[in-house]
């Protein structure tokens, strides 16, 4: 049997859905369509067939820039000592309200 | 150093810094932990083969499945039970791609999945490989078929996989649908004319058995099983999981009035389970072998449903191209 070109399935989507609205979109799974408008509707109808969502995104998998697990640390290291930034840190004289 | 393009779906090198004995020691105290793995972190190379292996296997059933089901669309006895079973048929549709889109993120191509499953090289759930010879079959099917993949289904939401796990809860909530659906077929034949009745017990008496060995073979006997179970992509065993669904079904038959067909089935009251008789794990391996009744059937089909399909998929990515073509020579 002939391999067949990876691109015969279009390339990979990753789908967020809104479940109503106020809400952020939430990632909830991939799909691989041609183009933006079939990966929308090949998204509704993989997705949301229980009225799950208001909005729908589609975007390619390869738009997107993520951290990776061994960046993390020294990433996101910075913010973790800098306790300054939470309210609790601070205190309020007694009896001084709305602060 | 962040990296750009396929991040979603690609899992980085081996970083220099830990050697793989420290980052297998790292790994297995999260599974311990019961924390999730996510698709970019480091994962031992047999956990991402197991992992791809489970979950295409799933994939493959759940389309596969179609197939049984789909035979009797266009004689469903009304337009409801019609309605119905198309609403039943497109959720295994969906299920299939759920668990695609999760073998995904592990570093293999859904091409590649879907060739594995057209060339015979991937197995799928053998209870598939099985005719639906009556309406009767429908119901059978959505109560104990899809009431065993409910039973394991939820077990397997427990998993340490990420994304499986997440795919298995979704699944999990449409399943139900599938399981009441088959049961009130059962119900109302069985309840109904006395050829109705007989349909019924027609149908439980060829998917019983089946649908007992679709949850896998004993623990003794499974050779994924201490690895999987290691690594929390299973969390119980098969035999654990049999016998839940066992003591649920066993009950529902006997309010339906329908007889189990298993001379040795009785109740232990001591441990409260019901307990079967020997199960056919002949029959079973047979037909995972490609031995049973439907199995070239089946892989036919979807060989002719790929072939029957491909204008459609050159047609889009045809047009596709265009449209690029076209917006690239506007920005140029």
């Amino acid at each position: 049997m002939n391999v067949k070109d990876i691109s015969d399935q279009g390339p990979l989507w990753e789908v967020f859905i809104q479940s109503k609205s106020g809400i952020p979109h939430k990632h909830a799974g991939s799909l691989h369509a041609p183009d933006a408008e079939m990966a929308l509707t090949a998204a509704r109808d993989v997705y949301t067939r229980r009225g799950e969502g208001v909005s729908l995104w589609v975007v390619q998998s390869n738009s997107i820039t993520a951290t990776t697990e061994s960046d993390s640390e020294s990433f996101f290291d910075p913010a973790d000592d800098k306790v300054y930034r939470h309210p609790t840190f601070y205190t309020v004289p007694e009896g001084v309200k709305y602060l | 150093m962040l990296k750009v393009g396929n991040t979603v779906n690609f899992t980085p090198l081996i970083c220099a810094i830990m050697t793989t004995e420290e980052r297998e020691i790292e790994f297995q105290a999260k599974i311990d932990n019961g924390q999730k793995i996510e698709p970019k972190e480091w994962m031992p190379e047999n956990y991402r083969k197991q992992l791809i292996r489970m979950i295409s296997q799933h994939a493959h059933s759940e389309i596969v499945g179609m197939l049984p089901e789909g035979n009797w669309i266009s004689r469903a006895p009304s337009l409801r039970r019609k309605a119905v079973l198309l609403a039943k048929v497109q959720d295994e549709a969906g299920h299939g791609l759920y668990l695609y889109s999760a073998a995904e993120t592990l570093g293999i191509d859904r091409q590649t999945l879907t060739d594995q499953l057209l060339t015979g090289k991937a197995k799928y759930s053998s209870i598939f490989n099985y005719p639906t010879l009556s309406w009767a079959d429908i119901g059978a099917i959505g109560w104990l078929v899809d009431g065993a993949a409910i039973v394991n289904q939820t077990m397997l939401a427990r998993g340490s996989y990420g994304p499986y796990s997440r795919a298995m809860v979704r699944i999990c909530k449409e399943e139900s649908f599938h399981n009441r659906q088959g049961y009130e077929i059962m119900y109302e034949l069985a309840n109904g004319t006395e050829a109705q009745k007989q349909m019924a017990q027609d149908a439980l008496n060829r998917w019983w058995g089946p649908s007992i060995q679709m949850l896998g073979p004993s623990d003794a006997a499974s050779i994924n099983s201490s690895e999987t179970m290691k690594w929390n992509i299973k969390v119980e065993s098969n035999d654990v999981v049999r016998q839940r669904f066992i003591d649920r079904t066993v009950p529902q038959a006997i309010a339906a009035g329908l007889t189990i067909p298993d001379p040795d089935l009785k109740y232990n009251d001591e441990t409260e389970h019901w307990e079967i008789g020997p199960v056919d794990w002949n029959e079973f391996y047979r037909v995972i072998k490609g031995h049973g009744p439907c199995n070239k059937k089946r892989l036919s089909d979807r060989q002719r449903a790929e072939k029957e399909g491909e204008w459609v998929r050159e047609a889009a990515i045809a047009y596709a191209e265009k449209q690029n073509k076209k917006m690239n020579s506007i920005a140029a």
